[in-house]
């Protein structure tokens, strides 16, 4: 059943967390079936907290699956690896250094790399995505754009074979948002790898994706995949394209289905609180 | 303009102004910004002592009651050339430095794995919280017992004082790091030895340093109490004999030295903690 093409396969994921207070478990994802080709750039759209995040970290295997099974390359996810990294929604530097040395914490803590190896190809990491001269900049004295490329380039210096994405860009304002989307676009396909990139914006996932992976609500399945045929290299003139526009309406009808609910029937869902 | 507002106006070319030249623009303060602090702190300890002088010349006190700035002086002038005090200032000073010493060391050891080992935390914790609430000084007669009125028995009540803040400011400070970081951390495969070297430690310092500050103020009063009560030399035990013989410009003068040490030290300190926090952009007034 493995799909040689596949670099990461999900067969019925599901996640659960433990309640403390309610002393329950409560269903964030529920039976996620999904595959990322190996070089293609998937994205996964959905209502807020309907479980990607959730999702992104079972694959980066900081947290465990309750059933279904999570492969990359054919071998079973069960914690963090070299193989890949994330890049995070809130950028998750450390204060007290500078750029430099935030980029160079990833390779740190893996121990892949020898320091001067690091420093030098750090450097390049920093040129990559647009920070050169800020190397020794610390991350408060960065704005929040900045401190996104730190983010990225520390996760692409650890040369992973699939990067993990989460709402990068979110907290970004729009003007910021559009050139990171271009950038990363750049970077992408010079660099080759495979990358799994979670937003809320639909706009964002069509002129970024290959094929764009709709969840329901909360708990989280796939509901919807569309296939972007928008050719590459795309440049953000594209978003006003009449086939881009198509997309966006037949992804956005499918997420409204799913906030459009039944009060009810969300309350049911709920975790009592 | 900001390194934020350059970085929106101009998201993808954020390398071509040049960054170290347009941050200290603005942080560098004008001449007399930078001198401020010292110029209107001195300014307001001359008024204070000003009026402090004139009640005193005033006489309607004795100097007994209510010696001046300038009796005060003179009194620690004396005190100097009489040359005793060499010996008390050598005693209190080994007793500070052994005991403080001491609880800086332990105090950090403990705090650091109340803070890492959750069940090191639950054993503690009773006993920590036992020590913290009581004034340790209460102990002092017990230590005198077993230790005698020579220095031990004040080393004794000086670490004791200090430890228990140093300890509770540490673990909280482990306990502070941020979960992003944690995570991020794990994310990328960090040994747990390697999160504790280059993000909890780190992160911790400024808890530390707090916790050493405070730990001077409770070593200090262990210092001066521990020898009014029962002591041979020492500082605290001049301020007493001085008290209870009515020399009293000699007494504050002795009490001025205990006070200038704890100035010194929390200055250190203090220098020590904004050192670490080079990386905090400074604060634009
Ligand atoms: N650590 C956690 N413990 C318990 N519940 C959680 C935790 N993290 C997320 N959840 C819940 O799981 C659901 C999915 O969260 P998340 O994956 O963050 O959603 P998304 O990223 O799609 O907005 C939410 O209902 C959220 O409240
Ligand atoms: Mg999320």
């Amino acid at each position: 059943m493995y799909d040689r093409s596949a670099k990461l396969a999900a067969n019925g994921v599901v996640i659960e967390y433990w309640m403390q207070r309610s002393r329950t478990l409560f269903t964030a994802v529920q039976g996620v079936d999904l595959v990322v080709r190996t070089g293609e750039f998937l994205a996964i759209v959905g209502p807020s907290g309907c479980g990607k995040t959730t999702f992104l970290n079972a694959v980066d295997g900081l947290i465990p699956i309750a059933s279904g099974s999570l492969t990359l390359d054919g071998r079973e996810i069960s914690k963090p690896g070299p193989d890949r990294a994330m890049v995070f929604q809130q950028p998750g530097l450390l204060p007290w250094r500078t750029v430099l040395g935030n980029v160079m914490f990833g390779v740190e803590a893996q121990r892949s790399m020898g320091k001067q190896e690091a420093i030098s190809r750090a450097k390049q990491q920093i040129d990559l995505v647009g920070l050169s001269g800020f190397e020794d900049a610390y991350p408060l004295e960065l704005s929040g754009g900045m401190q996104q490329r730190v983010n990225l380039a520390r996760a692409l210096l650890t040369d992973p074979e699939m990067l993990l994405l989460d709402e990068p860009f979110a907290s970004l304002d729009a003007q910021t948002r559009e050139m990171m989307q271009l950038e990363l676009l750049k970077i992408w396909s010079k660099t080759k790898k495979t990358a799994l990139f979670i937003t809320h914006d639909i706009k964002e996932a069509i002129y970024l994706a290959d094929r764009v992976i709709v969840f329901t609500r909360r708990p989280g399945r796939v509901k919807k995949v569309v296939e972007i045929a928008l050719s590459r290299p795309r440049d953000l003139r594209v978003k006003r394209d009449p086939q881009f526009l198509t997309y966006e309406d037949e992804i956005w009808e499918s997420i409204q289905e799913e906030l459009a609910v039944p009060a009810e029937r969300l309350i049911a869902g709920m975790p009592a609180a | 303009m900001s390194i934020k507002e350059a970085d929106r106006a101009n998201p993808v070319t954020a390398g071509e102004s040049d960054p170290t030249r347009e941050r200290r623009s603005l942080v560098k303060p004008s001449r007399i910004r930078q001198y401020e602090p010292v110029v209107i702190g001195t300014l307001s300890v001359m008024f204070v002592l000003t009026v402090w002088q004139l009640v005193a010349n005033a006489r309607i006190y004795s100097v007994l009651f209510l010696p001046g700035p300038w009796d005060v002086a003179q009194a620690m002038v004396k005190l100097f050339q009489q040359g005793d005090i060499w010996l008390d200032m050598a005693t209190s000073g080994q007793e500070l430095a052994i005991g403080y010493g001491m609880a800086i060391i332990l105090g950090l050891v403990i705090g650091l794995l109340m803070g890492w080992y959750t069940r090191f935390q639950y054993a503690m914790d009773p006993i920590v919280n036992f020590f913290y609430s009581t004034p340790r000084i209460a102990l002092l007669p017990l230590f005198i017992i077993w230790f005698g009125i020579d220095i031990q028995s004040k080393i004794a009540v000086i670490f004791l004082g200090a430890l228990f803040p140093i300890i509770i400011n540490t673990m909280a400070g482990v306990r502070n790091t941020e979960a992003a970081l944690l995570g991020v951390a794990r994310s990328f495969g960090a040994s747990d030895a390697l999160i504790f070297r280059r993000v909890v430690l780190p992160g911790s310092v400024p808890f530390i340093l707090t916790g050493f500050r405070l730990g001077v103020g409770h070593a200090l009063t262990g210092v001066v109490v521990g020898e009014l009560i029962a002591a041979r030399h020492g500082v605290g035990q001049l301020i007493a004999i001085a008290g209870q013989t009515f020399q009293t410009p000699k007494m504050l003068a002795a009490v001025i030295l205990i006070a200038g040490t704890g100035m010194v030290l929390t200055t250190i300190l203090q220098r020590m903690e904004n050192r670490f926090q080079s990386w905090r952009p400074q604060i634009r007034r």
